[in-house]
């Protein structure tokens, strides 16, 4: 009896078509699963897209907000690459943006009459500080007992943002804030400045300058060679020669502080003050976005952006009582369907036929 | 004489480019313990393999008790009555004991209680002495435990047949006893037990028949009474050709690499060396014979500073390089090729580019402060691929699609290029044709005319006596012998590979642990 059957063959390398291929088949059979979901709820799919484009990407408004929700992914998303590149899966970058931004707030709110040129590098600098070191807090474990760092990240998330709302629930809440959630508003001081009268605002360039000095770092440094080799084998990187511990700290230590100044420009940049749920999730969506970009930083920029626009087009279309979850649910829908298609950017399918019983 | 158990004829299995085994026979006896003895890549693992239906031979026939079987899967063989205890365990760790030997059993523990389960392993554990405890979780256990366990769950599916793959290789002495001792129970209760092994001294002791593996095919069956090292030896190595290399006889210098009672533990945390002791000198290769599990990768890690030195001393001209980091020994000039090349030796995802520059990546030559300098890079992977004679399509493909001839001549071409006063290589030939054995043996030759001293770790007796100037012996942690090349015999090496003429004796078998 004749029988076809699949098999899959390891490709020696991935191919390389497939690297672009992959993601944007993903993409539209995510938004093919998403249109079926619309459809049993009883919504046009096709209208509600449209919506969503046009309000996110169709529009000087909808292209601004798009921009804001990016930035912070941005950051966030390069943040994650760094520690990725080296196998170290830190998924704890909402945690490391909340610290950052508590951090960078507490000197607006302790000192609120500093000098606008010790302020921001202030702000700055504690921001990216405190995401560093509450990175480090698992980086340590890490590199000397080989503690699992994507149980610890993940779990100091939850206490990062917890500790936060502590605090705008309690100690650091505005008096006159008729019992809202939030901090007094920054001085005019502690506000990263706008691109003209936009909301975007200088924290942009805080990601493209990254994006440009993680590209170098991984492509052209004895670092990011270092990182490399350490990520592909641990034990060729000791037998190299390579601190591996080191090197553990470090990378930790440089993912949360991206991260952290994702924090900060957010507080400094948009909100103008600390308060509850400063972040809807970004530091997740900046694990997706990585692995899409496959950890490339120039790539993740495009990448935040469209991601953004998801979450902007979102938004949008909850006046129309759609949920603002399709947007998520469209996000979750395209890793899957990218990790799905990992298989066969690293596999090649072979179908053939079978004569009678193995 | 009494009937065969199990007869294999003519068994041949071929893997891509290997003949695994070629025309094997082989004649189980119920209650006897048999022995199948041969150097790495004998062919005896895969032997036992199709036999506990794990391959599927290319040829040859399986009967069991006169009649012809064929094993689709090991559930056939365990059916008739043959179970295989392999040399990696294949437990559920966070199961119980209990749990772990009526894994996989179908339709009797839905109404079978687990008392009378309970009753039924503890009986048998009696019976053969393998007591455990069967409510403890298996991760809880001792090795020699966990053994125990997987013997007594083949016990309990019914085996007459209990092969085991060099079961003492993770045991103390003292664990290694106790099994032999329940191994004679066993076969006095009419089981048979095939012991897969590579130590003399272990078939001398235990085994009433030894069938002798060479290069995947049959060297010999020895008979009780006819089993002797020397025997066993010349069957096991056969004979040696002739050197074919021309050696450079000019005169050797000082020390370079002394080793002073060093003592180290392997990766279980046992003591792997104890007390070793040697010397190399400039312009000259010690080849390091052994049966490998004997501390070769130990010492040669403790020398390039990758495994602690518990302690002793290693002296590196004079200097004591003890617990040193890798780097600063990279730096002094020590050269290591390490077993597993791929993984170890070279990054299977980074290119040659990459690969070539692992271990001085870092010096001004190829890298500024912050950058490397890429040009510098590629100009080096150029030259190295084209004098080492490196078969590469790209330098910018991954070093994983190359074959293993390619992939030692670019390790060799990367350890070679930093002028080594030290070079370690760990069977550098294993696994490689002819052709790219003779190229990897001529680099170490040349490299040997350079000055460099090297320390050469090999199973292959025929690899040392063509290329050593100095032949030593290791067994057990411990250099057992030392020769100059012209003045070492052949069988006698082999003899104190396999711990015959050492005064301790490793096991003692004739006194069960526990009655």
């Amino acid at each position: 009896m004749n029988r076809l059957i699949f098999k899959l063959e390891k490709r020696l390398t991935p191919s390389p078509a497939m690297v672009f291929i992959i993601p944007l088949i993903s993409v539209l059979l995510a938004l093919l699963l998403g249109a079926i979901f619309l459809v049993l709820t009883g919504e046009k799919p096709l209208t509600i897209y449209a919506l969503m484009f046009e309000d996110s990407l169709g529009s000087k408004y909808g292209l601004t907000e798009t921009m804001v929700k990016a930035i912070p992914l941005m950051l966030t998303s390069l943040g994650v690459s760094l520690a990725f590149k080296m196998k170290l899966w830190n998924i704890g970058a909402e945690g490391q943006l909340y610290m950052g931004a508590m951090a960078a707030s507490w000197l607006p709110l302790t000192f609120p009459y500093l000098p606008v040129y010790l302020m921001l590098p202030g702000m700055l600098i504690l921001g990216m500080i405190a995401g560093g070191l509450w990175a480090l807090l698992t980086a340590i474990p890490r590199a000397i007992w080989k503690v699992n760092e994507i149980i610890t990240t993940l779990m100091l998330n939850y206490v990062a943002i917890l500790w936060v709302d502590f605090l705008v629930y309690g100690p650091w809440r505005d008096p006159k804030g008729s019992n809202f959630p939030i901090t007094a508003p920054f001085a005019e001081a502690a506000r990263l400045p706008g691109l003209g009268n936009s909301r975007i605002h200088a924290g942009l360039f805080f990601a493209l300058a990254l994006a440009v000095i993680l590209a170098i770092v991984f492509k052209y440094s004895r670092w990011g060679y270092t990182i490399n080799v350490i990520g592909s084998s641990e034990r060729a990187a000791r037998y190299a020669g390579m601190n591996i511990k080191r090197n553990i700290l470090w990378v930790m230590f440089l993912s949360g502080a991206i991260s952290g100044l994702a924090g900060m420009a957010e507080v400094s940049g948009i909100i103008g003050k600390l308060q509850h749920g400063i972040s809807p999730g970004y530091g997740y969506t900046a694990i997706i976005i990585a692995w899409l970009s496959k950890l490339n930083p120039l790539a993740i920029l495009i990448v935040s952006v469209l991601f953004g626009a998801l979450q902007v087009g979102g938004y949008a279309v909850q006046v129309e009582g759609v949920p603002a979850a399709v947007a998520t649910m469209l996000q979750g829908a395209i890793l899957f369907f990218v990790l799905g298609g990992e298989v066969l950017t690293n596999y090649r399918m072979k179908l053939f036929g079978q004569k009678g019983e193995e | 004489m009494n009937q065969s158990l199990i007869q294999l004829q003519g068994i041949v299995k071929k893997f891509p480019g290997v003949l695994a085994n070629d025309h094997v026979d082989l004649d189980i006896k119920p209650g006897e313990i048999h022995a199948i003895l041969g150097e790495n890549g004998s062919g005896k693992s895969t032997l036992m393999c199709v036999l506990a239906g794990l391959y599927k031979p290319d040829g040859g026939k399986i009967l069991v008790n006169g009649v012809e079987q064929k094993f689709r899967s090991p559930r056939d063989a365990i059916a008739s009555g043959i179970g295989m205890v392999h040399q990696h365990f294949k437990l559920v760790e966070p199961f119980t004991v209990a749990e772990n030997i009526t894994l996989g059993e179908q339709g009797n523990s839905f109404f079978l209680s687990n008392k009378d389960l309970k009753a039924r392993i503890n009986e048998l554990g009696k019976r053969y002495g393998l007591e455990i405890n069967l409510n403890a979780k298996v991760w809880q256990l001792s090795v020699g435990e966990k053994q125990r366990v997987e013997i007594v769950r083949m016990l309990y599916r019914g085996s007459k047949v209990l092969i085991l793959d060099e079961p003492t290789a993770v045991l103390t002495p003292q664990e290694a006893g106790e099994l032999f001792g329940n191994l004679r129970r066993m076969a006095a209760a009419g089981c048979a037990v095939v012991l897969i092994t590579h130590k003399l001294n272990e078939v001398e002791t235990i085994a009433d028949r030894v069938t002798v593996l060479r290069q995947g095919k049959l060297a010999g069956v020895l008979e009780h009474g006819q089993i002797n090292a020397k025997e066993m030896v010349s069957l096991m190595v056969g004979r040696v050709v002739a050197s074919k290399y021309d050696r450079d006889s000019s005169p050797v210098g000082g020390v370079v690499l002394e080793l002073d009672k060093v003592k180290a533990s392997n990766d279980m945390g046992l003591p792997s060396l104890r007390e070793m002791t040697l010397c190399v000198r400039e312009g000259e290769i010690l080849g390091l014979a052994g049966v490998s599990g004997n501390g070769q990768r130990e010492m040669a890690e403790v020398i390039a500073g990758l495994r602690h030195v518990e302690s002793g001393k290693v002296l590196l001209n004079d200097r004591n390089i003890s617990n040193l980091s890798p780097r600063t020994i990279i730096d002094l000039g020590v050269a290591y090729v390490p077993e597993d090349r791929l993984g170890i030796g070279l990054v299977p995802d980074l290119n040659a580019l990459e690969n070539l520059i692992l271990k001085n990546y870092h010096q001004p030559e190829y890298s500024g402060r912050w950058l490397l300098k890429s040009q510098a890079v590629e100009r080096n992977a150029e030259t190295l691929v084209k004098q080492y004679q490196v078969k590469i399509s790209s330098l910018r493909q991954p070093v994983k699609v190359l074959s293993g001839g390619n992939l030692q001549k670019l390790l060799l071409a990367r350890e070679i290029s930093s002028s080594p006063k030290l070079m370690v290589v760990i069977y550098p030939a294993r696994g490689l044709d002819i052709g790219a054995t003779e190229a990897v043996h001529k680099l170490l030759l040349e490299l040997k005319s350079h000055k460099t001293a090297i320390l050469l770790i090999s199973e292959d007796l025929d690899e040392i006596f063509k290329l050593a100037d100095r032949v030593g012996v290791i067994f057990d942690g411990q250099l057992t012998g030392d020769f100059p090349v012209e003045q070492a015999d052949l069988e006698e090496v082999g003899l104190l590979m396999t711990g015959s003429c050492s005064a301790r004796e490793r096991v003692n078998v004739d006194e069960p642990a526990h009655i």
